[in-house]
């Protein structure tokens, strides 16, 4: 059952990522391209998934869509787990007040509600991709870096770190060479559960207008756009949001299959 | 008890002066002065508005006393006034936190209600019809962005069908209505935005109690309670449910800022003037006043949440309070 959950999720990430890298050979139409004329087609053999109030091809749309969606998702999270890899790692290695220190920053990076940080960080910030993936990587750190420094601070008393000590190595080489290694599996559980939760932030920004911002498409401002023509292209607001369902679905899969 | 009380409200204090820093921090992101940023991003910053920004955080004297200045308004919750109509930031926020502590409460009411229901109804027989179709049902609730199931529930029911209003508290016509009638119209009004707002929490607290009670059930004193011959639903509802539900106090504190981020969403989507459409104003109009005064006290509603949430553990669970 688990290993069935891993594959499909594996398998629809692929899909997804590859339908991405190949977006200009798979979509038929220029993303941006304005056609008045051809405005809330809905979805037929021409459109896949019909067009939306400007006449844009929203297959085409989607696709690349899913490049900012899916990047915007992995980065960020790479930047979290980075962050929260080194901070916990420090902290559960070298205990004392360095550890205080940063666990009272965490602990009090845990009381902000993550998305009016954001979003008060966005309204100062512009909000171009880059500082999106940022500002959602920078306010994602705190689990990964809490699950790290546990696991350092049973790692660090186990014999093969004595040893590696009495053979001389240096901090920054047992950090590095005995300590990540071995704390990277709950890391990367995380990460991938967390790239989940990334797509829909970024999603929710977009949608609100302080994301993605147009004419580059992301899921989440072509769900803000379908707003203007509720009850009129229901295509507009079903494939987006479908879109961004499977791939956070998937993402789970794939991070509950590894847990096991 | 009190000792635990009194340690914990001591430990609350350097995390206050943490949140107080980081605000400040965050305000003074912006590449030079934010009074510069804004001119810029917002031509429609006038030079008293400014002048009024300069003062208000004293942008013109030395950072030590800049950061004086923000510690003595965050403690007096005094976050001067907002620039898009010059009111008190405070007062517009009094204004608008009732209905968003209204529709918060209500769907922390349905979450934990019918989410503890499904779980105990799942973990009665797993495996079972119920069981497997909550378990794909909430898989898929969970993955669902609330924005969307929004936007669909408004098309559908609201556009489509015309069986709810989409948008505001009540109808135009309101005062008109009799008591009775105003009440109907309010809950009309309010029960796509809660039900929305609960979906995501209820997915999660049925999946929570369904694994909390089934490790629960694994424990000798069950075994015991079973063999003294007690009906299995006995033993699920008195002795299996209340030690599984002991870790959900703790959830029910963590909740606040995900009910905070979630009320920006949703009172955008449904057009509700509560507090976190206030935000979501005060961001598109760059009301820095307005966003640092929402920021810090989501803040202190999160801490408060948290420390409530650690009380209640220990006035439940003995253990808690003698461990240290």
């Amino acid at each position: 059952m688990l290993k069935k959950q891993l594959v499909i999720g594996v398998s629809i990430v692929l899909i997804l990522v590859l339908s991405s890298i190949f977006a200009p050979l798979l979509a038929r139409y220029n993303p941006n391209n304005i056609n008045i004329d051809d405005a809330l087609l809905s979805p037929s053999a021409n459109h896949f998934f019909g067009t939306d109030q400007l006449g844009r091809d929203l297959f085409s749309r989607m696709l690349y869509g899913a490049r900012v969606s899916l990047a915007v998702g992995i980065i960020a999270v790479g930047i979290a787990a980075l962050v929260g890899l080194a901070l916990g790692c420090i902290a559960g290695f070298f205990g004392r007040w360095v550890d205080t220190l940063i666990m009272r920053f965490l602990d009090i990076m845990l009381c902000f509600p993550v998305f009016f940080l954001i979003l008060a960080v966005i309204s100062i910030l512009e909000p171009s991709v880059f500082n999106i993936m940022l500002v959602i990587g920078l306010t994602g750190w705190m689990s990964t870096a809490r699950l790290v420094r546990a696991e350092v601070l049973s790692l660090k008393e186990r014999e093969f770190i004595l040893a590696a000590r009495a053979i001389g190595a240096s901090n920054s080489r047992i950090i590095i060479k005995h300590l990540i290694p071995n704390a990277l599996g709950p890391v990367i559980v995380n990460a991938v559960l967390s790239v989940a939760g990334a797509i829909l932030l970024e999603s929710a920004l977009s949608f609100l207008g302080l994301g993605i911002q147009p004419p580059t498409a992301s899921w989440g401002n072509i769900l803000a756009e379908s707003k203007s023509s509720l009850g009129i292209a229901w295509w507009m607001s079903v494939f987006p949001g479908l879109a961004i369902l499977i791939t956070v679905l998937s993402f789970n899969m794939i991070g509950e299959g590894l847990r096991e | 008890m009190i000792t635990y009380i009194l340690k914990r409200l001591m430990g609350m204090i350097p995390l206050l002066l943490g949140i107080i820093t980081i605000s400040f921090i965050v305000i003074h992101l912006a590449p030079g002065k934010p009074t510069a940023l804004q001119e810029a991003m917002n031509p429609k910053v006038t030079l008293q508005a400014r002048q009024q920004l300069e003062k208000l955080y004293g942008l013109d004297k030395p950072l030590h006393t800049q950061y004086g200045q923000w510690l003595k308004m965050s403690l007096r919750f005094d976050f001067g006034r907002s620039f898009i109509d010059g009111r008190k930031v405070m007062e517009k926020i009094r204004e608008r936190l009732p209905l968003t502590l209204f529709i918060n409460i209500a769907s922390l009411f349905i979450i934990f209600t019918f989410g503890i229901l499904i779980g105990l109804k799942s973990a009665s027989k797993p495996g079972s019809f119920f069981d497997t179709s909550a378990a794909v049902l909430t898989f898929i609730c969970f993955a669902a962005p609330g924005f969307w199931l929004a936007l669909l529930l408004k098309d559908l029911l609201g556009i489509r069908l015309h069986l709810l209003p989409v948008s505001g508290v009540n109808s135009l016509d309101f005062e008109y209505f009799s008591f009775g009638a105003k009440i109907l119209d309010i809950a009309k009004h309010l029960a796509l935005p809660i039900f929305i707002s609960s979906v995501s929490g209820l997915a999660a607290i049925s999946r929570y109690t369904r694994q909390n009670i089934l490790e629960v059930l694994k424990q000798p004193f069950i075994r015991a309670a079973r063999a003294k011959g007690l009906s299995p639903n006995f033993v699920l509802i008195k002795h299996a449910l209340p030690n599984a539900l002991l870790p959900i106090i703790t959830i029910l504190g963590l909740s606040i800022p995900g009910l905070l981020g979630g009320s920006v969403i949703f009172e955008s989507i449904f057009a509700l003037p509560g507090i976190g459409r206030l935000f979501y104003e005060a961001v598109m109009a760059r009301d820095y006043p307005m966003i640092m005064a929402e920021l810090s006290i989501g803040a202190v509603l999160t801490l408060l949440g948290n420390m409530a949430a650690d009380i209640g553990y220990a006035l439940a669970d003995p253990r808690i309070r003698y461990r240290k």
